[in-house]
């Protein structure tokens, strides 16, 4: 049974109808425990990560790695996670400060971007592994599904360094490709995610 | 009267079931400044929560109108106490540009960092008190209910400085503290001031 109020239909299919509830909308959590990656992959797991939304927005939080200056990455892929290799050109800056108050500063960090490289682009400066370190941040990807243009993303993290330094980091970049993105992966430079989660959400 | 369609119940008792997809984006609390010295969220207080129900939280600021001219807003966090005061490592970064085209230009903001410090940090560059001058932004706060790992947080905010200049700034750090955060206060520089800052729970 559907419900139908005024002519809108509210209910129905057991679910909330397309334009109820708000447009951020949650998709997938996957919770890191030591793990080697983090995958989203389309039609797997629940996942969303189509032509649904026009752009997905990716929570990073309580990214703590398991040993000292490794930083979170990730990767794009076009083959449903077969392989994450797709070139991409990206940019990369950061604000600096210790907690000694020493060096703030702000600058772009050319051994960070990628251009045209297909490896996995950084999220982060190599972010410290003390009990009480971790990052946080959010990505932004937009429209991965299209098939008509490059796929762009842009994204900002908080990261604590292990010379007990907050970084600021902004980065941001196109996969080039014009066929449709359908997973992503997240994994540390070097080692596991020893632990926290990341949230995929739809924008609707 | 109960919903149920296709088998799932979706309404019950007065409220929709938890298992029925939604948004994640839920408006926790309005405060509006109306020449207020400060605005504080505290959780559980004027039906305000800031604790581990949602994954990380959204500070919108808009139209904040100082009453003192060039007044930054700023933010201060509570870690268990009354007092706001938890020590923060922090960055703070800015482009700028004037109406007359003059002095385009980014930087990083020594004077507007702050290096384990419990003082209140800025958000926005100085925002004139002229009667069409205001800012407004936003600031994420990640888990801040976590006991296990230091909070992070982001903001980016636009202003408009009494010499005509269209201000952008990126203030964001480390909240160096493994208690939960459980209050953020905002207020300016100097002086009261007006204006609407709403808090959003992003959930899972």
């Amino acid at each position: 049974m559907g419900l139908i109020s005024d002519g809108s239909t509210v209910f129905d299919a057991g679910a909330m109808a397309a334009g109820f509830g708000g447009a951020l909308v949650f998709i997938k959590k996957l919770t890191a425990s030591n793990s080697a990656t983090l995958s989203f992959v389309n039609g797997a797991s629940s996942v969303v990560l189509d032509t649904t939304y026009k752009e997905y927005l990716f929570t990073l939080k309580n990214i703590h790695a398991g040993t000292d200056d490794t930083g979170l990455t990730f990767n794009v892929s076009i083959d449903g996670g077969t392989n994450y290799n797709v070139a991409k050109t990206t940019t990369f800056f950061r604000a600096t400060h210790g907690e000694d108050g020493s060096s703030g500063a702000i600058a772009y960090v050319t051994g960070a971007d990628l251009a045209q490289g297909t490896g996995f682009a950084r999220l982060d400066n190599d972010m410290g592994s003390d009990n009480d370190q971790c990052m946080s941040g959010i990505l932004s990807l937009y429209n991965p599904g299209q098939t008509s243009f490059v796929k762009h993303f842009i994204s900002r993290t908080s990261v604590s360094r292990p010379t007990n330094r907050a970084n600021d980091v902004n980065t941001s970049g196109y996969a080039n490709t014009t066929t449709a993105i359908n997973a992503v992966q997240f994994k540390m430079n070097s080692g596991n995610i020893g632990s926290g989660d990341i949230c995929l959400y739809g924008i609707a | 009267m109960g919903v149920i369609s296709a088998g799932t119940t979706l309404l019950d008792a007065g409220a929709l079931d938890s298992d029925v997809a939604t948004g994640k984006m839920t408006l926790i609390k309005t405060l509006t400044a109306s020449n207020s010295a400060n605005l504080s969220f505290v959780h559980g207080a004027s039906s305000v929560i800031f604790d581990g129900t949602y994954d990380s939280y959204v500070f919108k600021f808009i139209d904040i109108h100082p009453e003192t001219d060039d007044a930054k807003l700023m933010v201060n966090f509570r870690d268990g106490g009354t007092a706001y005061d938890a020590p923060k490592t922090t960055n703070f970064y800015r482009a700028q540009h004037g109406e007359n085209g003059s002095n385009g230009q980014q930087g990083y903001r020594t004077d507007d960092d702050l290096a384990n410090s419990t003082a209140v940090q800025p958000l926005t560059m100085d925002i004139g008190n002229g009667n069409d001058e205001s800012a407004s932004g936003e600031m994420t706060i990640f888990n801040p209910s976590s006991t296990t790992f230091t909070k992070h947080f982001c903001a980016t905010s636009s202003a408009l400085y009494s010499g005509n200049f269209a201000m952008q700034s990126f203030a964001a750090g480390t909240i160096n503290v493994t208690a939960a955060v459980d209050g953020v206060q905002f207020t300016m520089e100097s002086g009261n001031f007006n204006g609407v800052i709403k808090l959003y729970g992003i959930g899972a």
